[in-house]
């Protein structure tokens, strides 16, 4: 299993150089892939502008979407911005694409949420349609029809985090699906969680901001924050035992000594 | 802390006890007396037993000081007892549990307040709501999804003392009913009965009244009974409330037990997820620095323990909902399909539990005495029952070679196009499926039913008009199929191809005499009947899985046209008739699907759904819920 970590593009209180600070160090680290969260109305870089940047300074580690929200693009402009950051980083990136669970994020984009299952379907059968692409699409979502999509379009699935326990039954799901759609082989399988280490109440805290449009479960993320190297071992030992093959760590702050907290963990 | 609890149930009392002890200050509040309870005896498992004893080894004491233990289930169907032994079960009576419970909670000093009418947990550092399944503070301040679960069952005692855990079905005129019994004391027995909503109306019990259910039940179940009489305990007719509940938590308010989760009474969890819950909580209000931590670790440890019983009560409920299909069954087989409902238990478990049991149904499906498992027992003219899938015919020569008892090829257009000739298969040395196929809307060429594109950005396909020159070529086919010596026909009704396209609503929107959605499938059927001797299978979409589509009821129906028109076997598929159907994968999801076409339309089936292990195709054949499985393989 590869780790890769997450860019601070969602965490408030950046500045200029902090991503690409950021990119530089985990790179460095060794890390296999820099990923990059997707939001509208909330404190953030826009993920592909992101990965751009973080190409810019880098050489070699992976970069990804984990998930960008489909919809709130069109299929043209998605699959556009998809292929530039293919094209200016050397063929490192890996497109993860979901739905979202944000209806503000719909309002700022002028897109009808109620449409959005088959718009993701629209894009996903237009960026398939292009078969000189050598870039690698994963599709996330918990629902039956999210993962039959993931099977029909994708080359695996994002999944959206969760104790290892929650990885290993959505990795049967999407077996289940793939083997439906008389696809080969398996899917590959990415998964994900929060790193918290130098400073486990403040990652909590902004946890708890960034999803605070869930109500009660945010609490349940922020609670499964990553909070101690121990604690980072374990997940990645049963993320590696569920069968993941990316395994993705968010940082809920911008203190560096994260990325070598999880360097040592790996 | 201060704490306050509203119920003085099991979960209530329980969570007392354990606060008590680290110290907290506890006031239990409960609208009826302290004797006042509903409902007979309750149901414990070894594992909470464990977590009793170590949780509080006072009350363990007296509560397995006092209970009644038993290994045995008795399956009572058509005058035959099935016995299965290896079971392991402990019940109390309801009354002096929670008898137990109060005067501990009493001696370790918690305040117990009974007749006290308040609608939520009053003011205090924790307030827990324990107050049940009909939790008026979970309706003030929570959001749960409430539904009914199963059919219509009322709650009896009776003193019958029976020594096994005893399922009873007697069937009537108005439908089948059932009873769930089993043991709590020396004296006494749980009798419930069930059945399903129309059955119980059919039957007058919807006006009838307390006296004359109870005399109605007596009477229907009077051989089981031995002339023991049913006593009632306030015994009304109920629908079991099945609650969901996204969160257990807000600020200080907590929810237990049935005011947080519920699960069907047929697996008997209730009680032991509530006390359960009493000890995760107070665990995370030991280990955890701040109250909020410790309501969101309660609910991260309990929620998935929580949902697996639930998900097996589901099935369980379910096959209760729908055991009018296998009263004809075989009474081993019938007993291995109820012992297996919930999914919790497998061929595998039964066979450690009950090894004798195993060896009569393995012997009854193998038809000799000295039996494999089932999975390896002949079908028809198949040596075992494993399928195989296969692409390519290198594959299905190495999947032969593995064993499998059928190998069934890859699809084979009649058209000629987008696939391998059937030529191509024949001549392997395997004992081979073709399936034959028309691709419809999904081809490279795409032809249909109706000018319907198989998903966004996909091709309209050219309404379908010479149907004629489509079947001959499906019987030219079937011929060549026959003379090539493959054992088994399949005729692809399925993944959304031409023939499922015609079966659907939502891809057959023709006017002509075709717009009759059965009309062409089964006129092609009959035109490949006539053309194949050997094994004929149709791959069917038993439902489209999508709003506006083929329902399971239809899919049955034509299930059964099918069995009229000659199929030996139904290879039961659902969804992709359009790409964005609504599946529900999981392990075996459509295992259900499957049973209930085989013992509905009455047709032996053939089934997929990633069944990964043999145990599960074990179980599945043990059960009677398939003929033949796929099985897939699982990294």
């Amino acid at each position: 299993m590869k780790v890769g970590i997450g860019l601070p593009n969602t965490v408030p209180a950046r500045d200029g150089g902090t991503l690409l600070d950021w990119a530089r160090r985990a790179e460095a680290a060794g890390l296999a892939t820099l990923a990059v969260l997707d939001r509208l109305r909330y404190d953030s870089v826009d993920p592909f502008i992101a990965l751009t940047a973080a190409a810019a300074v880098t050489e070699r580690i992976g970069l990804a979407t984990m998930i960008a929200i489909g919809p709130l693009r069109s299929p043209g402009v998605l699959a556009k911005q998809a292929q530039s950051v293919h094209e200016v980083s050397g063929g490192r990136f890996t497109l993860g694409l979901g739905i979202g669970a944000r209806h503000d994020d719909y309002a700022a984009a002028g897109v009808d949420p109620s449409t959005r299952g088959a718009a993701l379907s629209t894009q996903l059968a237009a960026l398939r349609a292009d078969g000189e692409s050598s870039m690698d699409i994963l599709v996330g979502g918990s629902s039956g029809s999210a993962l039959a999509r993931m099977a029909r379009y994708a080359d695996g699935y994002a999944h959206g985090g969760g104790p290892p326990r929650a990885f290993a039954s959505a990795a049967t799901k999407a077996r289940a699906a793939w083997y439906d759609h008389g696809r080969s082989g398996q899917p590959v399988l990415w998964g994900q969680g929060y790193l918290a280490v130098s400073d486990p109440d403040r990652g909590r805290d902004y946890l708890s901001d960034y999803y605070a449009f869930t109500g009660p479960f945010a609490d349940k993320i922020a609670a499964g924050a990553l909070t101690s190297v121990r604690a980072i071992k374990d997940y990645i030992r049963g993320y590696a035992d569920a069968g993941c093959d990316e395994l993705i760590l968010f940082p809920t702050t911008l203190d560096v000594a994260d990325i070598d907290r999880l360097a040592e963990a790996i | 802390m201060d704490v306050s609890i509203l119920g003085a149930g099991p979960a209530g009392l329980y969570l007392a006890i354990l606060l008590r002890k680290a110290g907290h200050t506890v006031t239990v509040h409960e609208r009826n007396a302290p004797d006042a309870t509903f409902g007979w005896g309750v149901v414990f498992s070894e594992e909470t037993l464990g977590a009793l004893r170590d949780a509080d080894p006072p009350t363990h004491l007296e509560i397995t000081d006092s209970f009644a233990r038993w290994s045995t289930i008795d399956i009572r169907h058509r005058g035959q007892v099935v016995r299965s032994t290896g079971h392991s079960f402990t019940a109390i009576a309801r009354r002096h549990l929670l008898a137990i419970l109060q005067a501990r909670a009493i001696e370790l000093g918690a305040d117990l307040r009974f007749g006290s009418e308040v609608d939520e947990p009053p003011d205090a550092d924790l307030r827990v709501a324990a107050d049940g399944a009909n939790s008026r503070t979970r309706q003030r301040h929570f959001r749960a999804k409430v539904s009914t679960q199963g059919g219509k069952y009322v709650w009896f005692g009776t003193d019958l003392v029976l020594d096994a855990f005893t399922f009873a079905f007697r069937e009537t005129e108005f439908g089948l009913f059932q009873a769930h019994a089993y043991p709590f004391d020396e004296h006494t027995s749980t009798w419930i009965v069930e059945c399903a909503e129309p059955v119980w109306r059919r039957a007058g019990l919807d006006t009838a009244s307390e006296q004359e259910s109870i005399a109605f039940c007596e009477r229907l179940f009077a051989d089981d009974l031995a002339g023991a009489t049913l006593r009632s305990n306030r015994s009304l007719w109920l629908d079991f409330p099945l609650v969901r509940c996204g969160s257990w938590h807000r600020g200080n308010l907590v929810l237990l037990g049935d005011a947080a989760h519920t699960a069907h009474f047929s697996i008997g969890s209730g009680t032991k997820l509530a006390m359960e819950d009493a000890i995760a909580l107070a665990n995370s209000l030991a280990r955890t620095p701040s109250l909020e931590a410790a309501l969101t670790d309660y609910e991260l440890e309990r929620q998935p323990a929580v949902e697996r019983f639930q998900q097996a009560a589901a099935e369980s409920a379910a096959y209760f909902g729908r055991t009018a299909n296998y009263t004809s069954f075989e009474p081993v087989q019938f007993a291995v399909n109820l012992l297996t409902r919930s999914g919790r238990v497998t061929h595998a478990n039964l066979a450690q539990r009950d090894p004798r049991l195993v060896r009569r149904v393995d012997s009854w499906i193998a038809g000799r005495a000295i039996a494999p498992p089932p999975v390896f027992a002949p079908f028809k003219e198949f040596a075992n029952r494993l399928v195989a899938e296969v692409s390519t015919p290198d594959e299905a020569a190495a999947r032969a070679v593995d064993g499998y008892g059928l190998v069934l090829t890859g699809p084979v257009g009649v058209t000629g196009q987008d696939s391998l000739p059937l030529e191509a298969w024949a001549g392997i040395d395997a004992p081979l499926g073709v399936r034959l196929t028309h691709f419809g809307a999904r081809g490279a060429e795409p032809i249909a039913a109706s000018a319907v594109p198989y998903g966004p950005g996909a091709p309209v396909p050219v309404e379908l008009t010479d149907l004629d020159e489509v079947r001959q070529a499906f019987a030219d086919h079937a011929a060549r199929a026959a003379e090539a010596g493959f054992a088994l026909l399949e005729l692809d009704m399925a993944e959304g191809h031409l023939l499922a396209g015609f079966l659907s609503p939502l891809t057959n929107r023709r006017t002509d005499e075709w717009g009759d959605r059965h009309k062409f499938p089964l006129s092609v059927l009959d035109a490949v009947r006539a053309a194949f001797p050997r094994t004929l299978s149709v791959r069917l979409t038993v439902t489209d899985w999508s709003p506006g589509g083929t329902t399971i009821a239809d899919g049955i129906a034509f299930a059964r046209r099918l069995h009229a028109h000659g199929t030996d076997l139904v290879h039961v598929r659902a969804g992709h008739t359009t790409p964005d159907f609504r599946p529900d994968y999981r392990r075996g999801y459509l295992t259900t699907l499957s049973d209930r076409v085989r013992n509905e339309a009455g047709i032996p089936t053939l089934v997929g759904g990633y069944l990964t292990t043999l145990d599960e195709v074990n179980t599945v054949v043990a059960a009677g819920r398939a003929d033949l499985c796929v099985l897939t393989e699982a990294p």
